[in-house]
């Protein structure tokens, strides 16, 4: 079969399996989207602005854990495109994403719409590629997605020049069944000494934590993950990015660790002795004070990526592999071998940490006369039976979806955790929703974030997306003011939101229906109403209490132990050091 | 330590610029950097000399690791290994003093006068990083018109070898 680069582009999408294309057209790909107008197999996706190409892209592989794709032109669209390319590699998403490219001849020659590409997003993707020739795009293609979803995943970028779509240049086409590169091969099995000596070390554990992250997730690992942590009795908590990991409902989930993680679980990774981290690579968000973090304990990690191992915290167990693959063979050694957790100890072990439980550290305010943002998470939790994939935008909101929303299952939870990217929540529930028409579909937002990429709105009606958007609106930069109140003298520089749109009005001009909930007791029918239309996108514009914070709180460069805690709490608010 | 890290990379456009952006982007330390195609025309062999604790070492090396055209790498220094780097050096020589002083220096340090004016001498030699220092040290009585150093290459001693 003879064709030309952009059918053949459009073909190699298709024999990979791609089910959607979230693009915007321009100069440098008119080629291309010449060809996709004449076949029905990929679907293009036309959103407002490249950003959002890449969010809904990210939204849809974070969802499905099937590759994201993008399609935009060169110059503008390629730069625009940047910001969701490093939201996808700082939370490693597999995402190919193909930028246009002025015509081979004229490259390096500040021709209109010319970026290097590839040189832009070189610090942001896994790789990246330019393809100089026609007939290596099916090739380039194959590799693209091999590399995007092998290994650890990331975004793989594939700029191509504008002559080498050339629809009067045809070749013959073969997409290659697999690839094999000698430079890339990723170790997915992990070492069988090292498990043993990790599993020894474990059983042996008087005071264990589990911590899991995103690599659970991505590795497609929650039910190895549930048989482990269920098999040892020992408790688990995760990271922002690995929520959903294990069902958040379970007596053995702690909630969430680090910044904004509960009280219980920093404090039992301030006091463990044996620390096992699962597909969580030791951010600062999560470890606070890196001299103080898990002082006592002996710490093993299991990651697909050694570059994450030992890279801030020095592990004295490291296991490079898949972590799925190295959770089944721990459970087996675990299930057959004659050794048993240390029960005694354990039981001991949940005797303090439910002493911390017994402090309630994520208790607010429900007398209070304004609306609480906690109370509608809590609300959107009930109205959706906690099935609900959940994206979010990044600042308070997301940190309260995150607590209060209580994820039982992956792939549920969407956000920007590595890089936090304001207007990710809108694209990227548009990319879930496409992924899964049925669902109920929930983007959590504030009124910042939500006009980063607020166009999307114009792309949702175009392809009928039920979107509910839960605005959680304090007229404030809410995580900023936090910040500013707390570290800032209250000095609230900018931070404050005036000249709001009205979003009711707004969201009826593009479309859709607008809802504005302003009393705590109209809450929930606001919300019920919301979740009752069942094929409407609904913006649901919560007016909050201005002045909520985030708690409990672990100040930037601080220690598990010293958190800022809810006044509404069964503690003292001073910074805890309980621990000797 | 400083370390001689040895790379072999697929030979394609762009492939140095991730290895020295890696660098930049992560702020770790180049001492210096040398690169050139080796007798299979599809790769290129780098030598960086990286300064770090334990530590950054580990990291550089897992990070270039994990660079896709990055096919093979090896830390020269934990073996015996032999490094040689080159230097040309231009200096100023127009008495007779200067021009005996300087060809006796080249001469101690095994270097070569390659280029002779009535005004300077340039000398090439070749060594460890540490042997060219040394001659550059010891040329500073001398006015030194111009230093170009190649950069350090070095190859692992006995029978091991970076090879695909």
């Amino acid at each position: 079969m003879e064709l030309s680069g952009g059918e053949i582009l459009i073909h190699s999408l298709k024999d990979e399996g791609v089910e959607f294309i979230f693009g915007y057209p321009g100069g440098a790909v008119l080629h291309i989207y010449d060809a996709i107008y004449r076949q029905d197999n990929v679907k293009h996706i036309l959103v407002r602005h490249e950003q959002a190409a890449t969010h809904a892209a990210d939204g849809y592989a974070r969802a499905t854990g099937k590759p994201g794709v993008v399609l935009v032109t060169s110059g503008p669209g390629a730069t625009n495109a940047v910001t969701g390319i490093a939201t996808a590699y700082l939370d490693s998403i597999p995402m190919v994403v193909i930028t246009g490219q002025v015509p081979s001849a004229v490259i390096g020659s500040d021709a209109f719409q010319e970026v290097d590409a590839v040189g832009i997003t070189r610090p942001c993707v896994k790789h990246n590629f330019l393809v100089k020739d026609v007939n290596k795009i099916a090739e380039t293609i194959k590799k693209a997605f091999y590399v995007a979803t092998t290994g650890r995943p990331g975004p793989v970028v594939v700029d191509i020049p504008k002559d080498i779509t050339d629809p009067d240049i045809k070749v013959p086409y073969n997409y290659p069944d697999k690839i094999t590169m000698r430079s890339y091969q990723p170790t997915v099995k992990g070492h069988s000494g090292q498990i043993k000596r990790a599993v020894d070390l474990l059983l042996n554990a008087k005071k264990p934590m589990i911590y899991s992250g995103g690599g659970v997730v991505l590795g497609n690992a929650s039910e190895e993950l549930r048989t482990f942590v269920r098999q040892l009795g020992y408790p688990i908590t995760t990271t922002l990015m690995g929520l959903g990991s294990y069902p958040a409902s379970d007596e053995q989930f702690l909630g969430m660790l680090g910044m904004h993680g509960t009280y219980e679980s920093n404090m039992a990774m301030h006091a463990c002795d044996v620390l096992i981290a699962i597909g969580a690579r030791f951010d600062d968000r999560v470890t606070g004070k890196i001299a103080e973090f898990c002082p006592d304990a002996k710490i093993i990690h299991i990651d697909i990526d050694p570059s994450s191992i030992s890279k801030t915290i020095m592990v004295d167990i490291p296991i490079v592999g898949d972590v799925a693959t190295v959770l089944q063979e721990m459970n087996h050694i675990i299930a057959t071998g004659s050794k048993q957790p240390q029960k005694k100890d354990i039981d001991a072990w949940w005797g303090v940490i439910n002493g911390w439980r017994a402090k309630k550290c994520m208790s607010y305010d429900k007398n209070s006369d304004k609306i609480k943002p906690q109370a509608a998470i809590e609300i959107v939790h009930e109205l959706t039976n906690g099935n609900a994939y959940v994206t979010s935008d990044v600042g308070q909101h997301q940190m309260w979806a995150a607590q209060y929303y209580g994820f039982e299952k992956p792939n549920r939870w969407i956000n920007s955790g590595g890089l936090g990217t304001m207007g990710f929540g809108l694209p990227a529930a548009m990319g879930v929703q496409l992924a899964y028409p049925d669902e109920t579909v929930v983007c959590v937002t504030g009124e910042g974030s939500i006009q980063m990429c607020i166009q999307e709105l114009s792309t949702c009606l175009q392809y009928g997306l039920p979107i509910k958007i839960i605005a959680l609106n304090n007229r404030y930069l809410g995580m900023v003011r936090q910040w500013q109140e707390f570290f800032y003298k209250e000095r609230y520089s900018h931070s404050y939101m005036e000249s709001l749109p009205d979003f009711v009005k707004l969201t009826e001009a593009y479309g859709h229906v607008g809802i504005r909930i302003e009393e705590p007791a109209d809450l929930r029918a606001g919300l019920e109403k919301a979740f009752s239309m069942k094929d409407r996108l609904v913006f649901v514009d919560i007016v909050t209490d201005q002045t909520e914070n985030v708690y409990p709180m672990i100040a930037a460069g601080m220690a598990h132990n010293e958190m800022h805690l809810s006044p509404h709490c069964d503690l003292p608010q001073d910074p805890e050091r309980e621990l000797s | 330590m400083r370390h001689i890290i040895s790379i072999l990379i697929e030979n394609e456009a762009g492939a140095l610029s991730r290895v020295v952006g890696l660098f930049s982007a992560r702020a770790y330390n180049i001492e210096s950097l040398t690169v050139a195609p080796t007798e299979d025309k599809s790769l290129s062999r780098i030598t960086i000399v990286a300064i770090g604790t334990d530590q950054i070492i580990e990291q550089i090396v897992k990070q270039l690791n994990k660079l896709i055209d990055v096919v093979k790498l090896l830390d020269l220094s934990d073996g015996p290994h032999i490094e040689r780097e080159m230097v040309l050096v231009k200096v100023k020589a127009v008495t007779m003093g200067q021009r005996e002083d300087i060809k006796r220096l080249a001469d101690i340090f095994r270097g070569h006068v390659i280029d002779v004016t009535t005004s300077s001498y340039t000398i090439e030699l070749t060594g460890s990083g540490r042997k060219v220092d040394s001659f550059i040290e010891a040329l500073a009585e001398h006015k030194i018109l111009e230093t170009v150093r190649s950069g350090v290459s070095g190859i692992a001693r006995g029978d091991k070898i970076l090879h695909v």
